[in-house]
């Protein structure tokens, strides 16, 4: 069975085409089209949804939500917000420059042929999930870094940072901050290494006929090339370490204070790792206080992320790689 | 350089020191041997001391570098000594993200074998404290869970690149459809699980954690993986392929049906079991959308369903009387997850090596 589509049907001169237009077709086209819709409207609900149910937490009387403590919504919240951003921030102070050395090595130390099984093994890292680093950052690395943080303590408490007393757990921000480096590790070496196979050959040898060392090749040719996708790389890693929540959550103990003390049992909490242990117990308007915290978080990776597409997709449209 | 005395011949730059290839291996044994030196004797008088090996391969390697710059710097000078630190710097960075990976498999394989046994895969927590007990109840909800979620964004995802591809390139619709795709990339997965947990609030009432709720929670983080890979592999599809069916008078449908599809169909099987394995081990969202539970629980549409990674967690947070019971059972459990896990990354990759289209190059 063939339809004429709507215009082709007044066939006035014998030269026009006809367009056929299959049941087949429309069928497909149209379910295609739906699905792609769908998924607007799914990311349309969950910011719905979110603000639906978050809503009620800000606009309630903090004396209603246990959790709040008396306190308006925004004092509970500040100082996870500044969790977020502090352990966030401390993992990619590790994990950026490691992933842009692991990078540089795998596209341009490492032996050709043993390169794309080096990549593998760093890949490998990204598909361990959450809850295994973070019962191995409970377990394994706290205790073995506790010692560490007891001399840390010892020897340099005039920096706030090392203020004291060293934690007896080892289970401090520094430890989760650690465990999120290695998490993110993988992603922002994955996205700077493909960028840094894309640098143009010819420059390359045109810096080593100029008698450039490695190292300067790979800094006057490399790193400025791929520059963007640095950059981007590195927003992705952000934006992932904003919103891991099982290697917060087992890893630190936190009291939910804001504080730059990196060794000490008191700790700020995360957004993600804080909604994690309390909702499962959570009832009535605290359901809603977390559910707004999400938002939050939320919000938070939606700038981080858009950010990054936003500087990948400049770069892409005068990029020599298309 | 401005070493050159008055008198005394230039330096031919064509010529200058190069230090023979054997100098950094024997720099490096040197080093260490001497790290290790310097932490026996100095060790204390103290029968239960043991020196610490990681500090004396940290020291050693300090040594080494610093030793090796040295060399360098007075034997070929400064912008070869520069290059040699960055060298070593960049293989360190390297070893450095290797010793994470190493520990891990270490302490989950030799951890989890204590009780990866029969009993692990055969009984569920129910009315168990203390010793004993299994994850079969966790593995069960795990498979359905993900299996539902899989049922849920394959097609929608699958569809959405379909379309992307074949039917809006250009359109008004596809670009926005491609930016919010690489948005929700970047959901943090509690939100996932705050949204299914929202969104079954609103349909069935307050509190309900079921394990439907879960698979959606996943899905949300699934379709955006699907699509993004199986964009990029109907784009590897040539155009010759299409246009010649075209050519036959095959109709746009049948031609992405029986063309497109099978060309592609090895690279999209390896993202969607990519992306199963991503999922598999998301722990956040199904903690709160699905819940805790000691028991077996086949219903996908009633009561709180348990899951692996939440298994894990959960033996983790909340030992009991006998910790030590509890912390084995998680490694086990965690053991199963990479178990799992990897069998589906490399099964992913053979797939996509094995059964990839020959494109004649």
């Amino acid at each position: 069975m063939t339809q004429d589509a709507g215009g082709a049907s007044r066939n006035t001169s014998p030269s026009a085409r006809k367009t056929v237009v299959r049941p087949g077709d429309r069928i497909f086209s149209g379910s295609a089209k739906g699905a792609g819709t769908f998924i607007l409207l799914m990311l349309a609900a969950v910011s719905g949804f979110l603000l639906l149910e978050g809503f009620p937490a800000i606009t309630a009387d903090p004396n209603d939500i246990s959790l709040l403590a008396g306190e308006s919504f925004w004092v509970w919240v500040g100082p996870l917000v500044f969790g977020t951003l502090w352990a966030a921030a401390l993992a990619m102070v590790v994990a950026f420059p490691l992933a842009i050395g692991i990078a540089l090595f795998i596209s341009h130390y490492a032996p050709r042929r043993v390169a794309t099984t080096l990549g593998y093994v760093v890949d490998l890292l990204a598909a361990v999930p959450s809850v295994v680093y973070g019962l191995w950052g409970g377990v394994i690395l706290a205790p073995a870094l506790q010692p560490s943080y007891t001399w840390l303590a010892d020897n340099l408490s005039f920096l706030p940072f090392f203020a004291g007393p060293a934690s007896g757990t080892g289970r401090t921000i520094l430890t989760a901050a650690l465990v999120l480096a290695v998490m993110v590790l993988p992603i922002i070496t994955a996205v700077s290494r493909e960028v840094f196979l894309q640098t143009p050959a010819l420059y390359e040898e045109a810096s080593y006929a100029l008698g450039a060392t490695k190292w300067e090749m790979i800094r006057t040719v490399v790193l400025p090339v791929g520059r963007g996708g640095i950059i981007s790389a590195a927003m992705l890693g952000l934006g992932r370490a904003l919103g891991e929540t099982l290697a917060v959550a087992m890893v630190l103990s936190a009291t939910g204070v804001i504080s730059l003390n990196l060794i000490s049992s008191v700790n700020p909490s995360t957004i993600a790792a804080n909604v994690a242990l309390s909702f499962p117990e959570a009832y009535g308007l605290n359901i809603n206080a977390l559910i707004a915290s999400g938002l939050i978080l939320f919000a938070i990776t939606l700038v981080v992320n858009s950010v990054a597409r936003w500087i990948v997709n400049r770069r892409s449209e005068f990029s020599g790689a298309n | 350089m401005s070493l050159a005395r008055p008198g005394a011949p230039r330096p031919n730059a064509f010529a200058a020191g190069k230090l023979n290839s054997q100098v950094p291996s024997l720099l490096l044994v040197g080093g260490l041997a001497l790290s290790w030196a310097l932490y026996t004797f100095s060790a204390p008088e103290d029968e239960d001391y043991q020196v610490n090996l990681i500090l004396v391969a940290l020291t050693g390697i300090v040594f080494f570098t610093l030793g090796l710059v040295a060399v360098s710097l007075r034997v070929e000078g400064r912008r070869k000594a520069v290059d040699r630190l960055a060298t070593v710097l960049f293989t360190l960075s390297f070893l450095i993200a290797l010793t994470p990976l190493i520990s891990l498999i270490i302490t989950v394989v030799s951890r989890g074998a204590i009780r990866f046994d029969g009993d692990f895969f055969t009984l569920s927590m129910r009315n168990v404290v203390g010793d004993g007990g299994g994850a079969a109840h966790a593995i069960v909800g795990t498979v359905i869970m993900t299996l539902a979620a899989g049922l849920i964004s394959v097609p929608i995802g699958l569809l959405t690149s379909i379309y992307i591809v074949e039917y809006g390139a250009g359109k008004r619709l596809t670009r926005w459809i491609t930016f919010f795709v690489d948005v929700m990339t970047g959901i943090p997965s509690i939100v996932a699980g705050l949204f299914a947990y929202a969104l079954f609030e609103i349909l069935l009432g307050p509190g309900t954690r079921v394990g439907i709720s879960g698979s959606a929670a996943l899905a949300v983080l699934m379709i955006p993986i699907v699509v993004r890979s199986s964009e990029e592999m109907l784009r590897l599809v040539p155009n010759e392929l299409r246009e010649a069916s075209y050519a036959l008078g095959v109709p746009k449908w049948l031609t992405i049906v029986k063309v497109v599809l099978p060309t592609s169909i090895a690279g999209i099987t390896t993202g969607i079991m990519l992306a199963i394995a991503r999922v598999m081990g998301e722990t956040a969202p199904l903690l709160i959308a699905a819940g805790f539970s000691n028991n077996f629980n086949f219903n996908i549409f009633d009561d709180r369903m348990q899951s692996l990674p939440n298994f894990v967690y959960y033996s983790y947070i909340a030992q009991g009387s006998v910790p030590e019971a509890y912390l084995n059972r998680a490694w086990a459990g965690a053991l199963t997850l990479i178990v799992i896990v990897m069998v589906l990354n490399i099964g992913a990759r053979l797939i996509a090596r094995f059964f990839a289209p020959k494109l004649g190059r």
